[in-house]
């Protein structure tokens, strides 16, 4: 249960810096927010997936 | 024509009815409970555990389409089995005098039971053998029942083709402007072909992939919106469904994989470094690319599979904090936060159907790629 946890607490720090980068870039050229997105999306799924696949190893 | 008009608001009232059952089902189940509880007296434990096999109960696959399960509404679906021939029966042949479906059915002297959502053959009694770690031994025969999610498959399928055949139509019929519910569907479509195909695949291969990745978009999509209607469905978050979406995806990259994919895969460092060299390295290298092979379509598969579960569960886990709190207090706030949850399970609905496209289309782009890597190493 405690690795659960700590998953849940890495995913979310992951995430939260590929969002935040992707917000600083946006701001800064605001003409390639649709490439930033996607790369964004896309790093973010990869995150989440090993976050998943671990969850289920600790469950 | 008035045919036509006729077969989309048979689709339409088929879609929204259950939206009125199930709301009149939250009714049901409220007075139910109240009962429920006012038997055992705050038995919170009971409680718990009653909205936890509700929730597991809610997630599996099950071989009739309950709507209103409490009340008894809920249609047969056909059960084929292989088993020393074929044995097809309705799946009320299970039901019992109380509408659950564990009972026993019999078909050309064999008996059959349901137990944890799977069909085993039993004797005339019903027996089931359990080993030591409560798994059943009983024989299972070959199942190809249309259970639940078959049915939604099917559903979906048809759906789409009607929605894209008449798009398809409007096209001719109008001189190249779409019409109708085409117009909704034509920018969806051309976002997947020029946002998701394009840029990954390249501007040259394209088009033979666009035709898969446009059919697993919008399956993927409408089925995860079908889990958030009042069907109780629970399609994508099934892991034998992603596992097959995930294996067809796995097929076409390996299938339509160009020489320099292959080369990309076994012999990465080309003309740069010489074979004693590349011996030692390729020990741990090639193994490698090869996991990945297998890799990518499996994490496609967890996580299509553990997103709209996840979803599920969270949803569900909410709407049954209602009955844990059991006040007006605890009940308005699970009931907001759930509401909140629905809203972003819409997007996620969406967001995983791309995300499985685009990762897809990704895949297809690694397998289609044709770089002039040979000229640079005359070059240098």
């Amino acid at each position: 249960m405690v690795g659960a946890g700590l998953v849940v607490i890495g995913v979310g720090i992951g995430i939260g810096r590929i969002g935040g980068s992707a917000m600083d870039a946006i701001a800064r050229q605001p003409e390639a927010t649709n490439k930033i997105q996607t790369a964004m999306l896309i790093a973010a799924a990869l995150i989440e997936g090993i976050g998943f696949a671990a969850l289920f190893a600790v469950s | 024509m008035r045919l036509k008009n006729f077969a989309k608001a048979l689709i339409l009232t088929a879609l929204t009815t259950p939206v009125f059952a199930s709301s009149s089902d939250s009714d049901h189940s409220d007075s139910d409970h109240n009962e429920h509880t006012t038997s055992h007296q705050n038995d919170a434990v009971d409680t718990k555990e009653e909205i936890k096999s509700y929730i597991m109960h809610h997630l599996e696959d099950t071989y009739h389409f309950g709507i209103w399960d409490k009340a008894g509404v809920s249609f047969p679906l056909p059960v084929i089995l292989f088993d020393e021939g074929v044995h097809v029966f309705s799946s009320s042949n299970f039901a019992d005098d109380h509408g659950h479906h564990d009972g026993i059915a019999e078909s050309n002297g064999k008996y059959y039971k349901i137990d944890h959502a799977k069909i085993y053959r039993t004797d005339a009694e019903g027996t089931i053998t359990y080993d030591s770690h409560h798994h059943a031994t009983n024989v299972k025969p070959f199942d190809f029942s249309i259970t639940k999610n078959v049915m939604m498959i099917i559903i979906t399928g048809l759906l789409m083709l009607l929605l894209f055949r008449s798009l398809g139509k409007s096209y001719a019929a109008n001189g190249g402007i779409s019409k109708g519910v085409g117009r909704f569907l034509e920018p969806i479509v051309l976002y997947v072909r020029d946002d998701i195909a394009r840029p990954n695949i390249g501007e040259k291969k394209y088009k033979k992939y666009l035709p898969f990745l446009l059919t697993i978009f919008f399956f993927v999509w409408f089925l995860n919106i079908f889990g958030l209607t009042p069907l109780g469905v629970n399609v994508t978050g099934n892991i034998a469904v992603t596992f097959a979406l995930a294996l067809l995806v796995f097929l076409f990259t390996n299938f339509t994989g160009t020489k320099d994919y292959w080369m990309h895969l076994f012999n990465p460092l080309g003309n740069a470094m010489p074979w004693y060299g590349k011996a030692v390295l390729y020990i741990i290298l090639i193994p490698i690319e090869i996991l990945g092979i297998f890799i990518k379509p499996f994490s496609l598969m967890i996580r299509l599979y553990a997103n709209m579960q996840a979803g599920h569960i969270v949803l569900m886990s909410l709407v049954g904090l209602i009955y844990i709190f059991g006040n007006m207090m605890g009940g308005s706030l699970s009931f907001l936060l759930a509401f909140a949850i629905s809203l972003i399970e819409v997007l996620v609905a969406l967001l995983q159907a791309y995300i499985f496209t685009m990762l897809a289309a990704l895949y297809f782009g690694f397998a289609a790629e044709e770089h002039e890597h040979h000229d640079e190493a005359h070059a240098h």
